[in-house]
């Protein structure tokens, strides 16, 4: 009982805080509203995570804490590993073959390459948002329910699908064509049925890997504001190139970078805040003025 | 000469035509149209001589006859010209081989395209296409003396030395490396990034191939299924050998039938006169079959088309 009050308490605090900066970005003006007092807890905790892709090493030694219910960026050049380390935490990376990967994600006090660990089941609990929009060649209906269908969904589908949308600002616009082709829509549209359909299996995470990088800044702006409204209810881990972005949607930022060796580690991870306004590593000071990258 | 031009306004030396090198060019261009102009030529020369002589065949047999009636014996004294019986033993074989092809190459695509390994499949997909390879008056053969006696000795001892099963079974492997390769293609044409959203919300494999991607495919695949059919029907030797000459309307497999194209090359190949109208019959089973096949084709073009459109 005592948990759930927190949580309550915390949940409140934080959807505060997320509809503050939705304003201010609406506004145009950067959110700098401070992060509310109560230290929100650890969603995913990365301990001396490495990557190789067969020989070659691709990440180096991450030790990263992911608050709940917050939005964290990932931000660095092309080929710092940011994507890499993001599907780190939905063993995303198994499907690839020949990688080989080192150290704990802990999601929920489990490490999820824990041996007897079904992949599967994390990325139930961890969903994700593409790069370019790639809903199924299906009916928008079927898109948002393929999650539900898979893992046994036994209340109401209806129920499940109007709640998804309206949670993905997509309902208004599609209720009367559920039964329309999920690539009939625009890009920008596509993009939120997408994340309708991560939502839909009740995920505790969700990663979204440079979800805007395909869209034009009116469709960008919404699901940048949609990152906001979701942190209410979901931890989300964002990777982009666009630092305006970073600075606009997420509370934390972590910016990585690969150097001489090409081996993507990660420099420094503060407040959002920080980062951009007073960053304590030089090459993270370079990056955000704009000197490489 | 040069200069002159020059002078006058014309192009420089270096930029002047040169009249022979142009005439080259032109020669080559009349001459890769030839080329391609003989296949046209060619198929548009037999369906006339189908259509002339077939119609000419309608002159003496009504194609209410031709079209219903149920006894083929156009080599007999007392001839009839029901082709029933012909279709009915060509679609007896390739409904046979399709019950063979289609489940055995769409799963051996399924492995191929999602479950081998990279090193697994470069091996495997080579030797499936030489299986296309065999030529078929082997298929024929081994229908003949391993097929054929293997039923007669162990599962239907009633079965006829040439008969209906034999033959479905060799057509059947004959097309699976058509089934396989070409569902292999559409499975493989299906983006990443689908199989990557549906493992994003916690599918297993087994639920990303069979939900997401065979039907994300499914218009290619069926497109390969028709025009494994449509081989099937056109298929000669195989069944010449291993199905009889024996008009047959019958869906009793075990027993001895004859397809429409065993039948022209029965006709063809024996010492029947030119004009007569057992000689015209090959023409116009051919055009039968022609038009069968013409139809499948056309049906596995317009949903392969379907396919393309999809992921645009």
């Amino acid at each position: 009982m005592v948990g759930n009050v927190t949580d309550e308490a915390e949940r409140t605090a934080a959807s505060a805080a997320a509809r503050a900066a939705g304003v201010s970005v609406q506004a145009g003006v950067r959110a700098t509203e401070p992060e509310p007092a109560a230290e929100p807890g650890i969603a995913v905790e990365m301990r001396n995570i490495s990557l190789w892709y067969g020989q070659k090493q691709a990440v180096g030694n991450v030790s990263l804490d992911v608050p709940r219910n917050r939005v964290t960026a990932l931000i660095g050049p092309s080929g710092c590993g940011k994507s890499t380390l993001l599907r780190c935490i939905n063993r995303m990376n198994d499907l690839i073959d020949g990688v080989r990967i080192e150290g704990e994600v802990m999601i929920d006090g489990a490490n999820i390459y824990a041996p007897n660990t079904e992949p599967s089941q994390v990325r139930r609990h961890v969903g994700m948002v593409f790069q370019k929009p790639n809903p199924f060649p299906k009916s928008i209906y079927d898109n948002v329910a393929f999650g539900a269908k898979i893992n046994g969904y036994t209340g109401n589908m209806d129920d499940l699908v109007e709640e998804s949308l309206t949670k993905a600002a997509l309902w208004d616009e599609v209720k009367h064509e559920l039964k329309k082709s999920g690539l009939a829509l625009s890009g920008g549209q596509q993009q939120r049925l997408c994340i309708a359909r991560a939502i839909a299996v009740n995920p505790e995470i969700v990663l979204m890997d440079e979800p805007c990088s395909a869209l034009d800044p009116i469709a960008t702006q919404r699901i940048e504001d949609l990152m906001l409204e979701l942190a209410n209810d979901y931890t989300i881990v964002v990777v982009t190139h666009n630092m305006q972005q970073a600075a606009r949607v997420s509370h934390k930022t972590a910016f990585m970078l690969a150097e001489d060796d090409l081996v993507g580690r990660l420099i420094e991870f503060s407040d959002t805040d920080e980062i951009f306004l007073n960053p304590q590593d030089s090459r993270t000071e370079e990056y955000i003025t704009g000197r490489f990258g | 000469m040069a200069a002159d031009t020059a002078a006058a306004g014309g192009p420089a030396a270096q930029f002047q035509r040169r009249r022979g090198r142009e005439l080259v060019e032109q020669a080559i261009g009349y001459a890769l149209f030839l080329c391609a102009a003989i296949t046209v030529l060619t198929t548009v020369g037999i369906v006339l001589i189908l259509v002339v002589e077939g119609l000419q065949f309608f002159r003496d047999v009504s194609p209410w006859e031709f079209f219903t009636g149920t006894k083929w014996t156009p080599l007999f004294t007392n001839q009839a010209f029901g082709v029933l019986p012909l279709i009915g033993g060509t679609l007896l074989v390739a409904v046979g081989a399709a019950l063979i092809s289609v489940p055995v190459g769409s799963a051996s695509a399924i492995y191929l395209s999602e479950f081998a390994s990279p090193a697994t499949r470069a091996v495997l997909k080579p030797i499936l296409e030489i299986l296309a390879g065999v030529p078929t008056v082997v298929y024929g053969y081994f229908a003949l003396t391993a097929v054929t006696p293997l039923l007669r000795t162990t599962l239907f001892p009633e079965t006829e030395i040439f008969n209906a099963l034999s033959a479905m079974v060799v057509v059947g492997i004959m097309t699976i490396p058509m089934v396989s390769s070409l569902s292999d293609d559409a499975l493989h044409a299906v983006p990443a990034d689908l199989r990557e959203a549906a493992y994003g919300v916690g599918a297993t494999k087994f639920e990303v191939v069979t939900r997401v991607v065979y039907p994300a495919a499914l218009s290619g695949i069926i497109a390969s299924y028709i025009l494994a059919a449509s081989r099937a029907i056109g298929e000669t030797m195989a069944v010449t050998i291993a199905a009889g000459a024996s008009p047959n309307l019958t869906a009793n497999p075990l027993e001895s039938i004859q397809t429409m194209t065993a039948y022209i090359v029965q006709v063809s190949l024996g010492d029947t006169p030119h004009g007569t109208i057992e000689f015209r019959t090959i023409f116009v089973v051919a055009l039968t079959l022609f038009a069968m096949t013409l139809v499948m084709n056309i049906i596995a073009a317009r949903v392969t088309a379907r396919f393309r459109e999809v992921y645009d």
